[in-house]
């Protein structure tokens, strides 16, 4: 199957159609433990919402069933539907990697593919979705997200090193370019910059902030100042024990942050648990 | 008021040589732990030795072979002890016809049942297959050249000459009959390396796949479910995360059974006929391997026979060696083999 990548750019070369993403009544299990329960979430588009709460109440398991990538584990189930601009992706009639294309994901611990170069590693995407691009449009493709990631300047001189060569921090802009390369609509971010030193974890921000006009993005994150910097909408989930997880209060980041409207939610931000 | 300190009252100098430099820690191991080490040790060197034994002695009894036939040993092919003409190259050749058959049949299945049981099978299928694949390493050889003999080998006469039939244009599908009689000759197509080739790849085919296997269910989860994210097929994931993944492992389990298969003994004996010809085609009837040919030869031979079947074992002995090392070289420092993380 072959696609040409979309006409629909503006004028800086960079495509800007974000999607939204709406979760209605999403509850999961894994075997007969329940983790969720009913969440209902909207994610506008070219906004980046941000999912935080202690661990273990389903954040990330709530992100992983935003792009079917829950399924994978043997005993998960799920109920409820993940409508993206209107269509539920749970559809029959979908194709799980072109879902899984639309909405892309960064995971916590970064992972490129240590056989490929680096240049490799960036159209990687393209080969894996059977997307074929000219050889001209391809070295545009890797500058672009590259570029888009903060990653240029500092391999475009080495792109033929393998993936494995970087800093944690330059391996996790790499899958970030990676990711971008195939121009989803939606990117899912699970706590990227737990794993990276205070300067990386700056880079990641300052990529996110930059790419947020084209894509939309949804990022877990344990670290509530991040929240606070990068995100325009917050949810706050919990599970109180043993009891699956649900979000408590949903909204502005400035009203989370500055007005929450229920206790707990004022106790988290606040630094009283979690 | 300060004082200042007259040049011998003050501190001395530090010594240049007892600068910042580690100091030596001494290890104080308990004495089970001594103990343990040097059992260890010991058993470690001991096979050592027991190798380089087996080797020392193979070579010593060799020598009255080369002295007698020098380099001509290498590259005579008749074996006639009445004619006190022996030479292993045909042997060798022979050897290396059935090991490549086999490992040719082998690869292809071991590789593909890998990859099945690891990433496709269900939980049940996996644990079944599994033990399927190592109960088939559990049969002796001699049931599998039983096997060969009176099971395979009339049927495998048909597929023969077929080969010859229609890819007989390739020297090495080649016999030397006419394929297009109509009573074509079958005795020209029994007892030969491909038959032989059969029965080995049954052997060496378990190991092959559980190497592959083993290593392919450790590619790291964290790259596979990124190539699942970017959007890939299961199939686009394992090309592009597993196989390169286990690509030494994949070699090294290779190269492991074409030292067992180098070396199989009475499924080879079994099967063929003794031919002493220099040729590699092994559709035809007739061929030689050097394990069938000191098996087959070992009960009549004279001293001089027995150094000559012992040399040959001795080259048997260093080529699979060489192999072996090779194959353990290539999967320790691929990232299969090595610790990753």
């Amino acid at each position: 199957m072959t696609a040409t990548l979309d006409p629909a750019v503006d004028s800086s070369g960079l495509s800007s159609r974000g999607g939204t993403l709406e979760a209605q009544e999403i509850s999961a299990w894994f075997g007969t433990n329940k983790v969720l329960e009913r969440v209902s979430l909207s994610m506008p588009a070219n906004t980046v919402t941000a999912l935080i709460g202690p661990s273990g109440c389903g954040k990330s398991t709530f992100l992983r069933i935003l792009n079917r990538m829950h399924e994978l584990v043997v005993s998960a189930q799920l109920n409820g539907k993940v409508l993206l601009d209107g269509d539920d992706i749970y559809d029959s009639g979908h194709r799980i990697t072109e879902t899984r294309k639309r909405i892309g994901m960064v995971f916590q611990k970064p992972n490129p593919f240590p056989a490929m170069s680096l240049a490799d590693n960036v159209t990687a995407g393209l080969k894996l979705t059977g997307m074929k691009v000219s050889r001209s449009e391809k070295e545009a493709l890797i500058e672009r997200s590259l570029t888009r990631a903060g990653l240029w300047n500092e391999v475009k001189d080495r792109l033929k090193e393998p993936g494995g060569a970087l800093s944690g921090g330059q391996q996790q802009r790499l899958c970030i370019a990676r990711s971008l390369a195939v121009e989803p609509e939606v990117l899912l971010m699970d706590e990227p910059c737990s794993a990276l030193d205070p300067t990386s974890t700056r880079r990641v921000e300052e990529t996110i902030h930059e790419i947020k006009d084209q894509v939309t993005i949804v990022i877990v994150t344990h670290n509530m100042q991040q929240a606070a910097r990068v995100s325009q909408q917050c949810a706050f989930f919990l599970a109180e024990q043993g009891t699956p997880g649900v979000i408590v209060e949903a909204g502005d980041t400035e009203q989370i942050f500055g007005d929450p409207q229920d206790p707990r939610t004022e106790d988290y931000v606040n630094g009283r648990f979690g | 008021m300060t004082i200042l300190l007259e040049p011998e009252q003050q501190s001395p100098a530090p010594h240049p040589e007892v600068l910042d430099n580690p100091r030596w820690i001494d290890p104080a191991l308990p004495g089970v732990d001594r103990a343990f080490h040097g059992v260890a040790r010991s058993i470690g060197i001991a096979v050592l030795v027991i190798m380089g034994a087996i080797g020392v002695f193979l070579g010593w009894q060799s020598i009255p072979t080369f002295q007698r036939y020098g380099f001509g040993f290498f590259t005579e092919s008749q074996w006639q002890p009445e004619n006190d003409t022996l030479g292993i190259s045909s042997v060798l050749l022979g050897t290396f016809t059935v090991a490549v058959v086999a490992l040719s049949i082998a690869f292809p299945l071991a590789f593909t049942t890998a990859v099945y049981i690891s990433e496709y099978a269900t939980p049940r299928i996996k644990s079944a297959l599994v033990s399927l694949i190592d109960l088939m390493a559990a049969i002796p050889s001699i049931v599998w050249g039983l096997w060969g003999f009176f099971l395979i080998q009339p049927k495998a006469i048909h597929v023969a000459h077929w080969m010859h039939t229609h890819l007989g244009f390739l020297p090495f599908f080649q016999v030397d009959t006419d394929p297009n009689a109509s009573s074509w000759a079958q005795s020209r197509y029994a007892a030969s390396a491909f038959i032989a080739g059969i029965a080995v790849a049954m052997m060496v085919l378990p190991m092959a796949a559980a190497v592959m296997r083993q290593v392919f269910s450790q590619a790291p989860m964290g790259e596979r479910e990124a190539a699942l994210a970017l959007g890939s097929t299961k199939w686009g994931m394992v090309r592009t995360v597993v196989l390169p993944f286990g690509r030494g492992g994949i070699i090294g389990g290779t190269m492991l059974s074409m030292g067992r298969a180098l070396g199989e003994t009475i499924a080879v004996v079994l099967i063929i006929s003794p031919s002493f010809d220099i040729k590699f085609r092994p559709l035809e009837v007739g061929t030689e391997s050097v394990s069938a040919l000191i098996a087959g030869r070992f009960g009549e031979a004279t001293s001089a026979q027995l150094s000559a079947l012992l040399t040959a074992g001795f080259v048997l002995f260093i080529i699979t060696l060489i192999i072996n090392t090779l194959a353990a070289m290539i999967v320790a420092r691929s990232r299969s083999g090595a610790d990753t993380d």
